[in-house]
């Protein structure tokens, strides 16, 4: 509908440099800057480099999805940036532009939650957010289930990782098996050739008296430490590491462990939709497994392109014109980034 | 022509709006807030109340000019950005200026060292002549700075006065706005291309690669 909000989205929280333009669900434009290539060498994103890298991404990503969206900064209608979490020196570069778009443009500005904006995105593939539904974000920064009551007013923390993130023990794993950074793709495509019932990889928070603490938490530390283990046990005797393998049963360890937390926190919540977002939304395994087991107690399983799982503009885009929509108040143009924004705070 | 002058490569975050007419340059507003942690939130609520005090709106501003810095990184990217997307979104060139020379400049006659606070016991400096910088920014521990001048500005000179043993004009401590204009006049008035605004970082990036995967067996 044309009379629908025009709305643009930042997205600097990490190391994507992301413009995003969508009239109420539909995605016109999703531009995107990476620096991961500049962060390979230290295995893990670096943050001064990262900051460095928005600043001069910035106006030419901004061009790039005006130009593919068709219209100008004068035909938006409100401008969305995440204000959080995330690394605060990005977060800040991010926020800035937002600022200063907004204030020459005279448009109201959005400063919005990071995860709740990968929960928004999946409007932009599947249409309005049947609420209430459980999402399960994961990614290098991230490992969350949420409760989505309301997406406009907060989501409710169910639980999170107690030690890495869910990307974060891909990047480690993969990094151990001399596969480079980022490693979530890599293990992807190498595990397609391993058999994944091959190693018993532990599932961590699983046990009887680990459900009672953190039914809805995860955690990988040990997981990969297990993995460091065995690969260095076999180096040691000199056998060769059947990297497929490992990657395979690393792989299905954790697509185990989320997906059965996932599909707890449904029925425990009485709620039939899950949404899966983040970078590790991606894998293949995890949308496999996750479809399988849901389709068993009738849950509906809902994951964006990988494109929109990782982070990117339209997500906070979307995000930004579900609460233009429901009408909810614009930030202040004194709006903070904050690194450590809560879950519960989806407008700051 | 409107100008909005922009400078966060210090503690204080300042807007500030000149008219550049053919023979001249008339500050018409200028906020300044110091708290080195708010850049980012204080910044454009100023440029906007910059702005009211003059009478303008975004549209009248003609050209934006930013101070590069050095300065510390996080809050002179807050200040570089904000003018970058002023200026993308307004279509109006920006113009990038040396934050120091603001100082020095505004210093003016005789052999001045501006030296502003460079975080870690360190002062980003520059020596001038009659407000013209010789030689290159650096950045360096207060007793290692090459001391040549009849007196010192900035907060970096009234914080190490006495290692720099130089009498200190304590009114001129961050980068005044009219100065910001007044070093991209030519430019404005010529109606230069717009620049990239990329920072006078100086320092490299702290980026330590990460080191060999740690044996877990030992
Ligand atoms: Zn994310």
């Amino acid at each position: 509908m044309p009379d629908e909000p025009l709305v643009l989205g930042i997205e600097t929280s990490c190391d994507e440099t992301g413009i995003g333009i969508v009239r109420g669900h539909t995605l016109l434009a999703d531009a995107l800057a990476s620096s991961v290539d500049q962060h390979a060498r230290f295995g893990g994103v670096v943050p001064e480099v990262a900051s460095r890298a928005h600043l001069e991404a910035m106006v030419p990503t901004m061009q790039r999805a005006l130009d593919d969206a068709g219209v100008t900064l004068a035909d938006i209608d409100a401008i969305a940036v995440t204000a959080g979490p995330g690394l605060a020196g990005a977060l800040l570069v991010g926020v800035a532009a937002a600022k200063g778009y907004a204030l020459a443009a005279e448009k109201p500005i959005y400063g919005v939650n990071h995860l709740a904006a990968h929960v928004a995105v999946d409007t932009l593939e599947h249409g309005p957010l049947p609420e209430p539904a459980i999402a399960l974000l994961v990614s290098g920064g991230h490992s969350s289930l949420l409760l989505v009551d309301d997406l406009t007013a907060g989501v409710t923390p169910l639980g999170a990782t107690i030690d890495d993130a869910a990307g974060e023990a891909f990047d480690k794993v993969a990094r151990l098996l001399g596969m480079g950074f980022p490693g979530g793709p890599v293990i992807d495509r190498t595990a397609r050739d391993g058999d994944g019932a091959a190693i018993a990889f532990p599932r961590g928070l699983t046990a009887p008296k680990d459900l009672a603490g953190h039914r809805f938490d995860f955690s990988f530390s040990g997981l990969k430490t297990a993995v460091a283990r065995w690969v260095e046990a076999r180096e040691r005797s000199g056998e060769p590491v059947p990297v497929a393998d490992v990657a395979a049963s690393f792989q299905d360890a954790v697509c185990d462990v989320l997906t059965a937390k996932a599909l707890d926190a449904c029925r425990a919540h009485g709620v039939d939709t899950l949404i899966i977002g983040g970078g590790v939304a991606a894998n293949s395994r995890l949308r496999v497994l996750a479809e399988e087991r849901a389709a068993k107690v009738g849950v509906r399983v809902r994951v964006p392109r990988p494109k929109l799982c990782t982070d990117n503009g339209a997500m906070v885009a979307a995000l930004g014109s579900h609460l233009v929509a429901a009408g909810v108040a614009p930030s202040r143009l004194d709006l903070p980034a904050d690194s450590a924004l809560p879950l519960t705070t989806v407008t700051v | 022509m409107f100008v909005l002058a922009l400078d966060t490569a210090t503690p204080a975050s300042t807007a500030a709006i000149a008219q550049v007419t053919d023979d001249g340059l008339t500050g018409l507003a200028e906020r300044r807030t110091v708290d080195a942690r708010a850049h980012g939130e204080l910044l454009a609520p100023q440029i906007e109340a910059t702005l009211a005090e003059a009478g303008l709106r975004p549209r009248d501003l003609g050209a934006i000019v930013a101070g590069l810095g050095p300065g510390p990184f996080t809050g002179l990217r807050v200040g570089l950005v904000t003018a970058a997307s002023l200026g993308q979104a307004l279509g109006i060139p920006t113009y990038g200026v040396c934050s120091l020379d603001a100082l020095g400049r505004a210093a003016g006659p005789g052999r001045v060292l501006v030296a502003t606070d460079a975080r870690r016991r360190e002062v980003y400096f520059a020596t001038y002549a009659d407000g013209v910088r010789l030689g290159e920014p650096d950045v360096a521990k207060p007793a290692d700075v090459p001391v040549d001048a009849d007196r010192a500005v900035g907060e970096g000179a009234v914080q190490y006065s006495e290692v720099f043993g130089l009498p200190v004009d304590e009114a001129l401590r961050y980068p005044p706005g009219a100065a910001l204009v007044a070093l991209a006049a030519d430019r404005i008035r010529a109606k230069a291309d717009s620049e990239r605004l990329t920072p006078l970082y100086l320092r490299r990036p702290d980026a330590v690669a990460s080191s060999a995967r740690k044996h877990v067996l030992q």
